[in-house]
């Protein structure tokens, strides 16, 4: 284990590291920290019912809305892609993944005009449908790579002997290889549950007042027409912040799982 | 038909299983790239009829002093971003002993990350605020003037770099711990033998066995910084003056603020950020290769 573990240092050196820890994390966290003393101390507005006057429920209503059809279409798609691109050998297949990566990669502002055009030609600007639609196609980019990468790692052998017996090819996939991807769609939904809770950009871009705007557009509008209740505002971003961050402390291990993958050869 | 589909089976379904998320994936990021190659060479205001212009927009870059300034502060935010590559590190180095309770702590370092940047931007600007934010209150406390930060030309994008290296550190680090789990120990008991520590265990040592996680937080480091847009928009709009756009927020504002709905010009912008990408997305795709032909 590198560094040395410190119960095998020098106990002066065992004692730092004992100060030092939770001193580390407070200085890491002031800038929160700050923030949610501002919250606190207006407790007392957000009981006045001041609080309630934001459509603050409305926008988190919203981002459920616009998130959870999201992760459960980009599994649904990448499920397939990663079992295509990870099982049979074809010309193309190199070419259809390099694809997906790619435009993983790219920084999407640039899709911005072409994708609101799009949106707004197929009806679906300022309604919930139309984020959901772009995520999920975005997204498809890195659930691909993830998923064709764990199928990659699964025993072949499954797969091979199933052929053997005569077992059609959508078949193997149900029966077989969707049961093994259950740790991989674990750790998917975690993480684009969050990528896609945490959006603002295109939030913005193909959505127009409150209808179908999410909380993270929601708040920087509130902050706007709220100036002079920054304590208001600060309360509902810990409120807006909630859902992402209990799914991290209850899904920690698939959460990080996901995010590391590769990580490690 | 029944006997066709058997013979073939092999051969047409991973083209089943590819159809849905292929067309998703070109209708909605394959696509839109061309288009937007496509629409830099025109005029258009989002409504009327596009006008071809030839390469009339990029002549306009040349000359255009905020496109210069955002060229440059993506550039400032490729440098200075990719601190998160040893501050995770760092903190990675720390935080992997096994004392009591080291789990909490990890996940409070990496907390970060797991909230929205909105919420980070906003945080942060409270944080500068001038009258009463923390950071002048302790300034003010150690006798220093209290500045602030995102309205001061010289200092906004510092200022906005390094709210978004906070939860880019956070990413990191995480990388960098899974990373130190799976080092070899007994090179690390042959490095002690051979008398290695500190800095030379490290350096020689561990870091090469770090190798895939560096890889990987470089390459997100960088896409983080070309994509930043949120931090901007959130604490402060690209001002003053301008001074705090990058690429992604400039074409956004010529796109489709109140500055005019000029959309070939933000294509124009897209596509030079697409350029610079490139050169990423190529390295990458590289490496991929190379593991692909080797692995």
């Amino acid at each position: 284990m590198f560094p040395t573990p410190i119960e095998r240092t020098r106990p002066s050196t065992q004692l730092l590291y004992k100060i030092a820890l939770p001193l580390s994390i407070i200085i890491w966290l002031l800038p929160l920290l700050a923030v949610a003393l501002t919250s606190i101390r207006s407790g007392a507005d957000i009981n006045s019912g001041n609080y309630w006057g934001m459509p603050l429920g409305y926008y988190i209503l919203n981002s459920f809305k616009i998130t959870i059809p999201t992760v459960v279409g980009a599994l649904v798609l990448s499920s397939l892609t990663g079992f295509a691109l990870g099982v049979y050998r074809f010309k193309m297949n190199l070419f259809v993944f390099f694809m997906f990566v790619a435009g993983n990669f790219i920084p999407f502002q640039i899709l911005m005009v072409p994708v609101r055009d799009l949106s707004l030609s197929l009806g679906l600007y300022n309604s919930v449908w139309g984020l959901v639609a772009f995520h999920i196609a975005f997204q498809t980019g890195f659930c691909t790579f993830f998923m064709r990468n764990f199928i990659r790692a699964l025993p072949y052998e499954l797969i091979e002997s199933a052929r053997v017996e005569g077992v059609s090819e959508f078949k193997i996939f149900w029966h077989i290889v969707v049961p093994l991807m259950r740790p991989a769609m674990a750790a998917l939904s975690v993480l684009i549950f969050t990528f896609i809770w945490n959006d603002y950009f295109w939030a913005i871009v193909l959505t127009q007042g409150a209808e179908a705007m999410p909380v993270t557009a929601g708040l920087n509008s509130l902050n706007g027409q709220w100036v002079y209740n920054q304590h208001l505002v600060s309360a509902g971003s810990i409120i807006a912040a909630l859902p992402p961050v209990l799914m991290f402390f209850l899904m920690q291990k698939h959460f990080i799982a996901g995010l590391t993958l590769g990580a490690v050869k | 038909m029944y006997s066709y589909w058997k013979n073939n089976q092999l051969k047409i379904a991973p083209w089943i299983f590819l159809a849905p998320g292929i067309l998703m994936f070109s209708v909605y990021v394959i696509f839109p790239i061309f288009q937007s190659i496509n629409l830099s060479f025109y005029q258009w205001d989002g409504l009327g009829t596009k006008t071809y212009i030839g390469v009339d927009n990029y002549i306009e870059l040349i000359d255009d002093e905020y496109f210069i300034v955002s060229l440059k502060n993506n550039v400032i935010w490729l440098v200075l971003y990719l601190l998160a590559v040893p501050a995770g590190l760092f903190a990675a180095l720390f935080l992997n002993q096994t004392v009591r309770g080291i789990r909490i702590y990890k996940s409070i370092f990496f907390f970060p990350f797991v909230i929205s940047q909105v919420v980070v931007g906003l945080v942060f600007s409270w944080f500068y605020d001038p009258s009463n934010g923390l950071l002048n209150v302790i300034l003010e406390f150690f006798g220093f003037d209290s500045i602030a930060i995102l309205a001061e030309e010289d200092y906004v994008t510092y200022g906005i770099i390094a709210a978004g290296l906070w939860p880019q550190t956070a990413y990191c680090m995480i990388l960098y711990l899974t990373g130190l789990n799976s080092v070899d120990p007994e090179q690390i008991e042959a490095g002690r033998i051979d008398n290695a520590r500190g800095w030379r265990m490290l350096w020689y040592v561990i870091l090469p066995q770090l190798k895939p996680a560096t890889f990987i937080a470089v390459v997100v480091t960088i896409i983080g910084a070309l994509r930043s847009f949120d931090l901007i928009d959130i604490m402060t709009g690209g001002g003053p003056w301008g001074s705090s756009r990058v690429l992604a927020y400039y074409m956004y504002e010529k796109a489709f603020s109140e500055y005019g709905f000029r959309m070939g010009y933000g294509a124009a912008i897209a596509v030079v950020l697409l350029i610079i990408m490139m050169i990423y997305i190529a390295t990458i795709l590289y490496r991929l290769y190379r593991d692909e032909k080797g692995g």
